[in-house]
């Protein structure tokens, strides 16, 4: 089963011939995903990695039968390119791009919500199912098929931790990178949901930062629908108050967002918190 | 972006909300004559400016030529007075809050308003704040207005002035694309509601929309403003040992591991997704500059391959050579042939985080 995507994915790649678009193209097919179109307005007819490239969505969905997006495109046009999609009838849009206006994220997501789609980003590096599909740019070689799903803020911490699972023999169901800005088009809440109803998902891990209250607000949902043993890293105990720590949503202001709330909320909730990230390998080895 | 309170008011002049007719001024001299009473507020980015000394009143204009030479320059919570703006004093008969947010938890616009202004909106207990979720496609609709002035006590009268307002404050928020529009407080004056104060972020992400705003340089260390000015994320910390990481969570739970083996991280630098030669250079470079004892690199390789950037340390350390040791911790894709590019310079290199940490922690002077 896994989450979100599978074997029946069907991946558009908006933005495919940038740099990008192409290198993980590649990576993706590389995956064993079933990459089946691209999209670049004004490119239509070429191929990019065997993969041909259409001028509009639609056109590529019409001909392709194209279920999930994944976009490259450039912060100014992320919107347009998400609501394109969107107006397709793709049910999953997986957006990579960085520093999308917030304005923007709020109007694109309230839109997919609307029309009954699903956003992953924006600024996050996507999803995998190991053994089936990705759709995103985590590296391939990390990812090991099993029953532990993973639910992450953040990018290169979700890749040191699932390499470390994997390494102590530990297999993924499905590793969702949910993205580090403030307003994200799946929240933890969401993703943990799928997780406790996916047969194939036994335990979860959940890899947070300070910033916002979303760890806090996941700690609630946990504590009432959760029934599966959660793991839990926060990274941020030792950032200073009002300094941003590189994602636009890790920053601690007036007391708000601090690990230690997280950390305490989690741990009220049920939920194993590790001290360092590899840590939660030998946590779940050992129960 | 945070904009200066002067800034503010004159945007939100513009979307039609009243605000005091000011001027702002740099030295004392530019003070205008005095006719009745005037206030003199500092243009500081940071709150609690008024019980930190930085808002006077004066009724001549000899005394608030005296009181701005005393005001400019004046440090407030590490932030110095470059800068005054100068307005006739209102008459108030009571204080409002009334601000729009970007809502994480919702993901949607948030309209705050309270009959307590004039107060941290913080300590106002939440049974007396007014707030509703805004869609970002729909926006303000007239019974969110009527709701919010019922909340706040309002009449007719007022709530006909307050709807202007609200309207005003959303064009602000929408159009300017902000995290916070505020106005702490809305004051009730004879003549109406007024924004006695305002307060405007404008998302960072959005700026090239609004390539025409006075840009407001943040209080950064000069280092920190030069490698944010080559696009790496860069925090000055207070410990001695500089970590450079890919990625920006990993970079966090970096310090965090070096805290908990009682070292203390004097920078948080997030090399990114690149393992782009340049970039690295330019990273040591900024990081030589950062007073610091012991240089600690934390790199998972999973796009990033580590030989790559084993190759740009070693370029860029050999170009300008470190007056500190560096221990790498290199896991990841082509880590085996990272770690021996680092060795063959004498650079210590380590696959476990905890080994390496243990390591940097030691060369740094122990806990």
């Amino acid at each position: 089963m896994a989450i979100l995507v599978d074997k029946n994915t069907k991946v558009l790649v908006q933005g495919i011939t940038g740099h990008q678009g192409r290198y993980h193209t590649m990576a993706m097919k590389e995956f064993g995903t079933n990459v089946v179109a691209g999209v670049t307005p004004g490119k239509g007819g070429q191929k990019v990695e065997g993969v041909p490239v259409f001028n509009t969505v639609q056109e590529a969905v019409n001909e392709t039968g194209a279920n999930t997006s994944i976009v490259f495109v450039p912060a100014p046009f992320t919107m347009d390119a998400v609501l394109e999609s969107i107006d397709a009838g793709i049910k999953l849009v997986v957006t990579i791009t960085e520093h999308v206006p917030v304005h923007d994220a709020m109007k694109m997501i309230s839109y997919a919500k609307m029309k009954g789609s699903r956003i992953i980003g924006p600024n996050c590096p996507g999803l995998a199912s190991p053994g089936k599909a990705k759709v995103g740019i985590l590296p391939n070689l990390i990812f090991k098929e099993g029953n532990v799903g993973v639910v992450s803020r953040s990018g290169t911490l979700t890749y040191e931790i699932v390499n470390s699972l994997t390494e102590a023999g530990i297999g993924q169901s499905t590793t969702v990178g949910i993205g580090g800005d403030p307003v994200i088009g799946s929240n933890f809440i969401e993703i943990l949901d799928l997780f406790e109803k996916d047969p194939e998902t036994e335990k979860i891990v959940m890899v947070g930062e300070i910033g916002g209250t979303a760890e806090e607000e996941a700690a609630e949902f946990i504590k009432e629908h959760v029934s599966k043993p959660v793991y839990a890293y926060i990274a941020g105990r030792t950032a200073p108050p009002g300094k941003r720590m590189g994602h636009a949503g890790a920053i601690v202001t007036r007391g708000r967002g601090t690990a230690e709330s997280k950390i305490r909320a989690l741990e009220s909730a049920g939920v194993k918190v590790a001290r360092i990230p590899t840590e939660i390998a030998d946590m779940i080895k050992r129960d | 972006m945070k904009l200066y309170e002067y800034m503010a008011k004159e945007i939100f002049r513009k979307h039609g909300i009243p605000v005091p007719e000011g001027y702002v001024i740099e030295n004392p001299e530019e003070i205008k004559p005095v006719h009745g009473e005037v206030v003199l507020k500092s243009q500081v980015l940071v709150g609690g400016r008024g019980k930190a000394g930085g808002i006077k009143f004066a009724s001549s204009t000899e005394e608030a030529r005296k009181i701005a030479s005393e005001l400019l320059g004046m440090d407030i919570k590490g932030y110095k007075v470059k800068k005054l703006l100068i307005e006739p004093k209102i008459e108030i008969q009571k204080e409002y809050y009334l601000s729009f947010i970007v809502d994480r938890s919702s993901r949607e616009a948030m309209l705050i308003a309270s009959a307590e202004g004039g107060v941290e909106i913080e300590s106002v207990p939440d049974e007396k704040l007014f707030k509703r979720t805004i869609n970002p496609l729909i926006g303000i609709q007239p019974n969110v207005i009527r709701a919010l002035s019922y909340k706040l006590g309002l009449n007719k009268e007022q709530m006909k002035d307050i709807t202007k307002i609200v309207y005003g404050l959303w064009s602000v928020f929408t159009q300017e694309d902000a995290d916070l529009a505020e106005i702490n407080p809305l004051v009730l004056t004879p003549d109406g509601f007024m924004a006695a104060d305002a307060k405007l972020i404008i998302n960072d992400d959005s700026l090239f929309r609004h390539a025409d705003m006075e840009k407001v340089e943040e209080e950064y260390t000069p280092l920190e403003r030069k490698a944010r000015e080559r696009g790496i994320a860069f925090v000055q910390l207070d410990g001695n040992i500089g970590v450079i990481a890919n990625g920006a969570g990993l970079t966090m739970a970096t310090l965090d591991v070096l805290s908990l083996h009682g070292g203390k991280a004097g920078t948080f630098l997030d090399l990114g997704g690149t393992d782009d030669p340049e970039k690295v250079k330019q990273a040591f470079e900024i990081i030589g500059e950062a007073p610091i004892d012991v240089v600690f690199l934390n790199i998972f390789g999973g796009i990033t391959k580590c030989d790559t950037v084993a190759k740009g340390v070693v370029d860029a350390i050999k170009e300008k050579p470190l007056k500190v040791p560096i221990v790498a911790r290199i896991k990841g894709v082509n880590e085996e042939e990272g770690k021996e590019i680092l060795r063959k310079e004498g650079i210590g290199a380590f696959s476990t985080l905890e080994d390496a940490v243990k390591e940097a922690v030691k060369l740094a002077g122990g806990a």
